[in-house]
């Protein structure tokens, strides 16, 4: 590390939700809709000076087998609104919401996001997803409008529209003189046309310029469609890579598409989402994970996972049993709908194949399979480790910071805030109190 | 909890920029440069709470403020720009524990899924007390702004256009009754966290939109948070009988709402609501002085500071707390259920509303010296419904 500057280390908390990394059976568990909830964990991210908040977005609740499912914490708060009532309850946190381009016009979200940021005194972030299923718009006007090709082509078009709505004001336009009787500098403050493929929309937009000028855009696809978006458009992205090697190898490639766009690298700050388990030790830490991860990979999730890549009804297989010797079915997914993470096993007979050779191998079971396969926790130790790792990660480029998600709702951010933060603090790799006031200025990003 | 407030005089107050006045920017006192902050929004409605008034309501609308209904204008000598009342609601909400919050919602160009979580949220939020006023919009700038259809035209447009805002409530409560009170189960035994028999798709199809649901929000504390609309005329009445809890409307005189009192119930009996009476409240513009001489020059001032008097939708009473409270007795026997008064200025009249009027009012035996209920339904005399899908007799059914 010979003369490269010590980079600040950035985190962000994960409200948790609806999934299985949340252990809802836990006796510490509280409740995932009541605003207490909600309020605790958002004066623990502000306590230990996190640059946000982050809620995700599900517009349908998730089906298995033609039947709601119901293994995972199921229900969630509108996310404007939330977001609204915790910037009463924070100062200076950050406050970022999952908002989908397709079931949404760009004149109302722009101005929820105006509104957020006045509210929230410039604290406002906006993480740009895209959906086009017929399922999920069965909850909408519209339906199952839009071809899954044209889902970028409308999250771009989207985008660009809400930013250009944005800054029809420059910030110079209420005067409020009552002196002269001018409450306006000039007329016409607000005035849009736009026309696109996509929208075909004229008038005046109606909330004057707020704090952050624009809300702070989040990209969180992985595609290649996706890092371009974000490349292209993004103050932040929201990644999955684990590894320190996926993480530099996803970080060297989203920051080189930068320059393409006449942007510097710092203009896009990358941070997976992370777990953590802590405990005294790093042998109590490793103990108390798989602990964690036997809560969260019940025998029942463990099938309903197996159904997921499947793609059909396993429920007369054995969790504790060896794998099923028949093969995924091909084609779209209908066994689960409304899950996004069936995507991730794009050949599903070759992922079969694979973890039917892994359980044979060292001789596991459905239930311990699936808690090997998937999402096993990023950091795990005592608190000296955790810190020293999340540092490693940052100064290696295989992030800027991480995006906490942590397994117990509300309390499981406070041991992180406790004991983790003031080591990162003490090696001056992690602020002690916020210099700003923005979440612009948290990022350290430039002012549009 | 107890049904309390039946019969008992209910006050509201709706909330608007400086004022419903616009010249009331430009008033001693007022806070112009600070309309987009939480901070001014968070002083009204605790003002507003310190009257121990029922609830707000936040104006709204999906266009710029304009002295034309129909477009926008050029002036700048008014108050121009706002912000969502949704996210204004929920602002407040944590910051205030009994006040109801009524933030209008445009139902034209918004979706009902949307609506629905978000209204259900506030009521999270603010721990029952939540509630919407729908409104329609026959504004064609707001039909530009989203670009998807044009302003309907022709005899039936109106109409139509209130067929659709039933529409939306009709989507918004089922959402609101899609899950069941008691659907959490947390069944560590099946490792089930809901019971999913107790969430129910709501099958709505109509004219304009179908929802499959259930929603994504658990079931309000309210279980149904107030629905509120205004009305001026027959097919804005159709929509408070089919659709609505609480009906703003605009009388001349207590003759008058006698009548819209009457009609509206044989409208509710017509459309099978009998037994579920919305309960009227009458809007009223107030200039409010110690003395009524100072409120007519006052609001003299404001008509000549604004170029023209201003003419208001709804009655304008100028005179002093105590002519109002004469007026508030004599016209709330013709069964009204209370007044939403619109301050002309703020926070003048405000402040006369909340402090010299409730004073006079309490002074008359006429109105609440403390908050008597958790919820807006419960100051409101309203039970908390079971949700339409719950199994007859089931746990979990009206427990309020």
């Amino acid at each position: 590390m010979t003369g490269k500057p010590v980079k600040q280390v950035h985190l962000a908390a994960h409200f948790p939700g609806v999934n299985n990394t949340t252990v809802w059976s836990d006796p510490r568990a509280g409740s995932h809709i009541e605003f207490s909830s909600f309020a605790h964990f958002a004066r623990t991210a502000e306590r230990a000076k996190f640059d946000f908040l982050f809620l995700a977005e599900g517009l349908r609740l998730r089906e298995q087998n033609g039947q709601i499912y119901d293994l995972d914490v199921v229900g969630r708060p509108d996310t404007f609104t939330i977001l609204a009532a915790l910037a009463a309850v924070t100062d200076r946190l950050g406050l970022a919401g999952t908002i989908n381009s397709t079931f949404n016009e760009p004149y109302e979200v722009a101005r929820q996001f105006a509104t957020l940021d006045h509210l929230s005194a410039g604290r406002a972030a906006w993480n740009v997803v895209t959906s086009w299923d017929a399922f999920t718009g069965e909850n909408f006007r519209r339906g199952g409008f839009l071809p899954q090709e044209a889902r970028y082509e409308r999250a771009r078009a989207f985008l660009a529209t809400v930013l250009e709505l944005v800054d029809t004001w420059h910030g110079d336009e209420v005067i409020a003189d009552a002196a002269s009787s001018r409450f306006l500098s000039r007329a016409g403050a607000g005035k849009f046309a736009h026309t696109d493929n996509h929208f075909d929309i004229a008038g005046q937009f109606d909330v004057p310029r707020s704090p952050q000028g624009r809300p702070v855009i989040f990209q969180a696809g992985d595609s290649d469609e996706g890092r371009e978006f974000a490349a292209a458009a993004a103050d932040a992205i929201f990644s999955r890579h684990a590894t320190l090697e996926a993480g530099q190898a996803f970080y060297a490639d989203v920051k080189g598409r930068l320059a393409a766009y006449g942007r510097s690298p710092g203009q896009l700050k990358i941070l997976p989402a992370a777990t953590f388990v802590l405990a005294p030790t790093d042998e109590q830490a490793r103990e108390l994970a798989h602990e964690v991860r036997l809560q969260q990979v019940s025998g029942a999730t463990a099938i309903a996972f197996l159904e997921q890549v499947w793609n059909r009804d396993l429920s007369a297989c054995d969790p504790d049993g060896p794998l099923p010797d028949v093969d995924p079915e091909p084609g779209e997914n209908i066994t689960a709908r409304g899950r996004a993470s069936v995507r991730m096993y794009r050949d599903p007979i070759a992922t079969a194949r694979e973890w039917r050779d892994r359980a044979q191998a060292k001789n596991l079971s459905v239930r311990e399979l699936i808690i090997e396969v998937t999402g096993r926790q990023s950091f795990i130790g005592s608190p000296a480790t955790v810190a020293a790792t999340i540092n490693e990660f940052v100064q290696a480029d295989a992030s800027d910071g991480f995006i906490l998600v942590p397994h117990i709702t509300p309390g499981g951010l406070d041991e992180f805030a406790d004991t983790v933060v003031p080591l990162l603090q003490e090696r001056g790799v992690y602020r002690t109190e916020y210099h700003g006031t923005t979440l612009r200025e948290h990022l350290g990003l430039e002012a549009p | 909890m107890t049904v309390s407030g039946a019969g008992r005089l209910h006050l509201a107050v709706a909330l608007d920029g400086a004022g419903w006045h616009p010249a009331a920017w430009r008033e001693p006192g007022a806070r112009p440069a600070e309309l987009l902050t939480a901070g001014y929004w968070a002083d009204l409605v605790t003002e507003a709470e310190r009257g121990l008034l029922d609830f707000v309501t936040v104006e709204d609308a999906l266009s710029l403020q304009s002295a034309s209904r129909h477009q926008a204008d050029a002036r700048t000598d008014r108050v121009r720009g706002r912000l969502d009342a949704v996210l204004t609601a929920a602002r407040i909400a944590p910051l205030t524990s009994h006040i109801g919050l009524i933030p209008t919602v445009t139902v034209t160009h918004t979706e009902p899924f949307h609506i629905s979580t978000a209204i259900a949220t506030l009521d999270w939020v603010s721990s029952g007390r939540a509630g919407v006023r729908v409104k329609a919009s026959a504004r064609q700038d707001e039909f530009r702004h989203f670009g998807r259809r044009t302003l309907p035209a022709g005899p039936q447009a109106a109409s139509d256009l209130f067929a659709e805002a039933a529409d939306y409530v009709e989507v918004v409560r089922r959402l609101w009754d899609s899950w069941e009170d008691d659907a959490e189960i947390r069944d560590a035994a099946t490792g089930r966290f809901i019971d999913r028999d107790k969430l129910h798709y709501i099958g709505f199809s109509g004219r304009w939109f179908s929802v499959k649901g259930p929603s994504i929000t658990p079931r309000p504390p309210q279980g149904q948070p107030i629905v509120a609309a205004l009305a001026h005329r027959d097919v804005a009445y159709q929509l408070l009988a089919s659709s609505a809890d609480v009906g703003f409307i605009t009388p001349g005189d207590a003759a008058s709402a006698a009548a819209v009192v009457a009609e509206l119930a044989s409208l509710q009996e017509a459309a099978g609501r009998a037994d579920d009476p919305v309960q009227l409240f009458a809007d009223l513009l107030v200039f409010l002085d110690d003395k009524a001489a100072a409120a007519e020059r006052r609001r003299a001032r404001l008509d000549d500071q604004a170029g023209s008097p201003y003419q208001s939708d709804a009655q304008t009473f100028t005179g002093t707390p105590a002519e109002l409270a004469d007026l508030i007795l004599q016209w709330q026997s013709a069964g009204l259920t209370g007044f939403r008064l619109r301050p002309a200025a703020i926070p003048h009249d405000l402040t006369q509303i909340t402090r010299a009027l409730v004073a006079e009012l309490q002074r008359r035996g006429a109105f609440r010296r403390e908050y008597e209920a958790p919820t807006l339904r419960g100051m409101l005399g309203m039970r908390r419904p079971a949700s339409r899908y719950a199994a007859v007799g089931a746990p979990g059914e009206a427990s309020a």
